[in-house]
């Protein structure tokens, strides 16, 4: 592998490097300054408007759909039920092969003839204003027979519970089990045997900015194009094209300003398929929004876990075993084209594994249920992997009687064990847990706050500390869904130009959701090429202009992305130097670029601008004879030295109790994190810091909280709460760097380890504090009145 | 549905629209002025996406009437960019990149104005509590109390943590 940071340009040039700098996001202006362009923002001549009517039952039969009446009311344009869709929009069919046995129900993009979850779109009710579908929607009754809902994972599959698809023959999704042998056997031998059962709650994302679309289909050009709000735009262009029958070419889709997405964004929706299916039916343009409420209902909800774990223990601490039965439920379908089954396929495959072990058992049960929809989200299972492993590792500590960062020292994965395969099966690249512990505990200074600790106790103050090491997925290689059969690339590309005058324009088929992706590409582009940052132009988000490419999620934007950018702009250097040595009829080697200039890379003397090799590239090639300047260079890049390459880290969290009150104040966080090369340090620690905080809501927080009958009893901002300004913390991040050598940017992935992490630091901090009253709590949220009745007060 | 006839002054221009008495403002912006700083997140007064202000103080475009503003001063971000009022807060955003997907950006720099604006003094708690108005979800809220800070030292505003 290649050294990077040696191999690109002279002494110099280094001086002033991009990569590994703060700068700000010059894309952010727009935003700062209120003209950022969401799709809501979008006006179009002609635009029609389209609201839905959802089931408000959770599992029931549609006997009858009347809608006359609303024909009738002011601005309608047209109403659309599932069957009238079903002849012209395929119906969605996640599976994919490399889930073995998994089982899916065909999922229309309307609801025919039964509802599933509370939230199913079932009428499409399109007008001139969205206030008169509104009305119009009002109008039209739909006959339901309610069925019984199936509510309950832990009794989904017993014989009594009705099967939501009977053709499937259960309510069993997909089930995995990992056993390589053994661990039986420690079991036998070990001296200690604990085991905990946590629960993770149902929640979802909450954008801001709801799921929104526009279709726009030309009758004339034949071409639907799809502006969405949306993470992965090829994804969409190829899933669109074959759902609605046109080809691929045919699809154009451009994903402008993103208002928040968090993983919410990468999935086909059945409303947003169905609006496009009307604007081609219409011949207009046609606009979809999701308010809040239909949001909760109908965005996909994510973890819902009862994970059972456990770990045989020596004398000594040494973990010989670790057993993990994990159980979720998803919804009445698996979600296209990710399927819904991702999260506890990566439990089993992570969880444990970045400590010691002789054997290793798993199993993970997803059954379906008639609740809403389910897939990926942020850290797609690593809160659940991270959250029981080190909740168990600490009741070990606990069991034990051992520091937990003692016992954690005793166990981790040797910074210099590596490469690695852990029984799980999972190829580790190279990790640093015990670098990054160090320092945890000296930028927190443990110590002290311990002593803090003891003293607080004795006033009746109660505190505490919790650390978790943990690990994150990224750069995933097409292992993560090309081998299973999706058409979602693994691969992404970047074109790199250098434009007449002398400028920078990259095309990326990664996008930009406000994680500064577009910057960093400009910072790798600036550093590699040798020009200043503000020359560089970057354009991302339509699949008209910008290489194929898999788009933004599983933290790939910096190390997938960010190497397709750093070989396209490598490739271009060349060519700019080839170009100036033709030109001026020397080596190439006598030449560099530094500033945006053509320069001696011995002497630094200024030979030319790039405007001027600008100008005879394009404009006096008659000078140049024979020679063919390529001034425009696409490159691309796939991991596949690795499935994944891992981003590892140490996080712990300090908060305070009241017993009294059963509340929780969070006092501060601290991150060691090594996500390789840091190309943009502020930007890499808002993505940790948004992590955390999103790691805290479910922890704290955020539930999706449905009845028996498949009811969400809390779809609404006032009674599902998410994290607010006054209840965070400070967070104090730091680097550890170990360069991924699969790349020669060596980033890995920085944007879900905050969220992987901050469960379980929270969960030790807080049973950590209640260790005094013996108390030990594992079901998230941990709300007051969880707290409180633990504590045998209430 | 009957329409009514509504006048104020929209950004420091006197406007007239026809609307129908249930629309919110924050709609009658958007569709009939093309305002589109101010954002519709929620529509029930939690999240704070579409906050402005009228007649100086700071509103929910979500939770009032377009016919309620009648004869008042309404000012959305795009006032604020005319008059340089906050410049020196949008680049303290955009220094301490207290802005990721954007979506909740224009709420909160007309919250964090109001509180700057107000402040007696300023400490990072007082500056959490009054921003705990507008939800963000992307920033974690740490970038955005710090800049909020940076401006209020900048603005001559006296630190109560140092008065302790």
């Amino acid at each position: 592998m290649n050294a990077p940071r040696e191999q690109i340009g002279t002494e110099t040039r280094l001086k002033e490097t991009y990569i590994g700098q703060s700068f700000a996001r010059p894309n952010a202006r727009r935003l700062l300054e209120g003209q950022a362009v969401y799709v809501d923002d979008i006006r179009l001549p002609r635009l029609a408007h389209v609201v839905f009517v959802r089931s408000p039952y959770a599992n029931a039969l549609i006997k009858a759909i009347r809608i006359g009446e609303a024909q009738k009311a002011a601005g309608v344009v047209a109403i659309y039920t599932g069957a009238e869709l079903m002849t012209t929009v395929k119906p969605m069919h996640a599976t994919l092969v490399h889930f073995k046995g998994m089982k899916a129900a065909l999922q229309p993009c309307l609801a025919v003839d039964r509802a599933l979850w509370q939230g199913e779109p079932v009428v499409a009710v399109v007008a001139e204003s969205v206030h008169q579908a509104i009305d119009a929607a009002q109008l039209i009754e739909v006959d339901y027979e309610p069925q019984i809902a199936v509510t309950d994972m832990e009794t989904a599959l017993e014989p009594s519970t009705p099967i939501i698809h009977p053709e499937l023959g259960d309510n069993l999704c997909f089930s995995r089990q990992i056993d390589e042998g053994g661990f039986e056997e420690v079991s036998n031998n070990a001296a200690y045997i604990v085991e905990r059962i946590f629960r993770f709650p149902r929640h979802t994302g909450v954008c801001l900015e709801g799921r929104s679309v526009i279709g726009d289909f030309s009758r004339a050009d034949k071409r639907l194009t799809v502006y969405i709000s949306h993470q992965a735009p090829n994804m969409i262009q190829d899933c669109y094209a074959r759902l609605l029958g046109l080809k691929e070419s045919q699809v154009r889709v451009v994903c402008k300003d993103i208002g928040g997405s968090y993983g919410i964004k990468t999935h086909v929706y059945g409303d947003e398929l169905a609006t496009c299916a009307i604007a081609m039916d219409l011949g207009r343009p046609v606009k979809f929004v999701a308010d809040r409420t239909e949001s909760f209902l109908s965005d996909i909800h994510s973890r819902d876990h009862r994970v059972c774990m456990k770990m045989a223990v020596s004398e000594d601490g040494q973990i010989e075993g670790i057993w993990i039965d994990d159980l979720l439920a998803i919804g009445p379908y698996s979600v296209y084209p990710r399927t819904s089954v991702v999260e506890g396929n990566q439990i089993v495959n992570i969880a444990g594994q970045w400590y010691r072990h002789k054997a290793y058992k798993a199993k993970m049960s997803n059954v379906f249920t008639n609740m809403a929809i389910y897939s990926n989200y942020r850290a797609v299972g690593h809160p659940v992997a991270v959250g029981a492993t080190e909740g168990l590792m600490d009741a070990v500590a606990r069991q034990l009687k051992m520091d937990p960062v003692a016992i954690r020292r005793k166990n981790l994965l040797n910074d210099d064990a590596f490469p690695y395969q852990s029984p799980s099966g999972m190829k580790f690249e190279s990790m640093s847990h015990h670098r990054c512990l160090d320092r945890l505990v000296e930028i927190m200074h443990l110590n002290d706050l311990r002593r803090e600790q003891e003293t607080l106790r004795k006033r009746g103050v109660f505190r505490g500390l919790g650390i978790a090491s943990m690990i994150e997925i990224t750069n995933p290689s097409a292992q993560f869904y090309g081998v299973g059969g999706a058409r979602i690339s693994a691969q992404d590309g970047c074109t790199a130009r250098m434009d007449p005058a002398g400028g920078i324009t990259l095309l990326h088929g990664c996008g930009e959701q406000g994680q500064g992706t577009e910057t960093i590409y400009a910072q790798i582009a600036a550093q590699v090429i040798g020009v200043a940052l503000e020359d560089v132009k970057v354009i991302t988000g339509d699949t008209d202009v910008t290489p194929y490419g898999g788009g933004t999620w599983a933290s790939r934007g910096a190390g997938v992305g960010g190497e397709a950018a750093w070989q396209a702009c490598k490739a271009l250097r060349g060519n700019i130097l080839e170009l100036g040595s033709i030109i001026h009829s020397c080596e190439r080697e006598l030449l560099d670029i530094r500033e945006g200039k053509l320069v001696n890379s011995f002497t630094g003397e200024v030979i030319s601008d790039l405007s001027e090799l600008g100008r005879i590239a394009y404009f006096r090639p008659d000078l140049l004879g024979s020679y063919q300047a390529e001034l425009s260079v696409t490159k691309h890049f796939v991991p596949k030295a690795y499935p994944f390459t891992f981003t590892n880290g140490a996080i712990a969290c300090h908060l305070e109790v009241d017993i009294d009150l059963g509340s929780i104040k969070l006092l501060k966080f601290w991150v060691v994190e090594d996500c390789g090369t840091v190309i943009n340090p502020q930007l890499v620690d808002e993505q940790i810091r948004g992590a955390i905080v999103q790691g805290i809501g479910p922890t704290l927080f955020e539930q999706c909280i449905y009845g028996s009958d498949g009811q969400m009893l809390n779809p609404n901002l006032v009674d599902y709460l998410v994290p607010m300004a006054a209840e965070m913390p400070d967070m104090v991040i730091e680097h550890i760097q170990t360069p991924t050598r699969t790349t020669e940017l060596g980033a890995k992935g920085a944007g879900e380890a905050g969220t992987a992490g901050a469960p379980a630091a929270i969960m030790n901090a807080l049973n950590d504090a209640l260790a005094p009253f013996s108390v030990e709590l594992f079901d998230m949220p941990f709300t007051p009145q969880k707290i409180l009745r633990a504590l045998g007060k209430c | 549905m009957n329409k009514t006839t509504v006048r104020f002054t929209l950004n420091a221009r006197p406007v007239e629209v026809a609307v129908e008495p249930r629309m919110h403002l924050i709609d009658c912006l958007r569709e009939a002025f093309d305002v589109s700083s101010a954002r519709v997140g929620c529509e029930h007064g939690v999240c704070g996406a579409c906050t402005l202000r009228i007649d100086g103080k700071l509103v929910r475009g979500c939770l009032t009437l377009a016919v309620q503003v009648e004869g008042q001063v309404v000012e959305t971000l795009e006032r604020l960019n005319e008059t340089g009022e906050i410049s020196d807060l949008q680049q303290a955003f955009h220094d301490r990149n207290a802005v990721q997907c954007g979506f909740c950006t224009a709420g909160m720099l007309i919250t964090s104005q109001s509180y700057l604006v107000h402040a007696q003094g300023y400490s990072r708690s007082q500056i959490r509590e009054h921003i705990a108005a507008n939800y963000c979800r992307c920033t974690g809220y740490e970038a955005i109390v710090d800049a909020i800070e940076f401006v209020a030292k900048r603005r001559g505003i006296q630190s109560l943590e140092e008065n302790l």
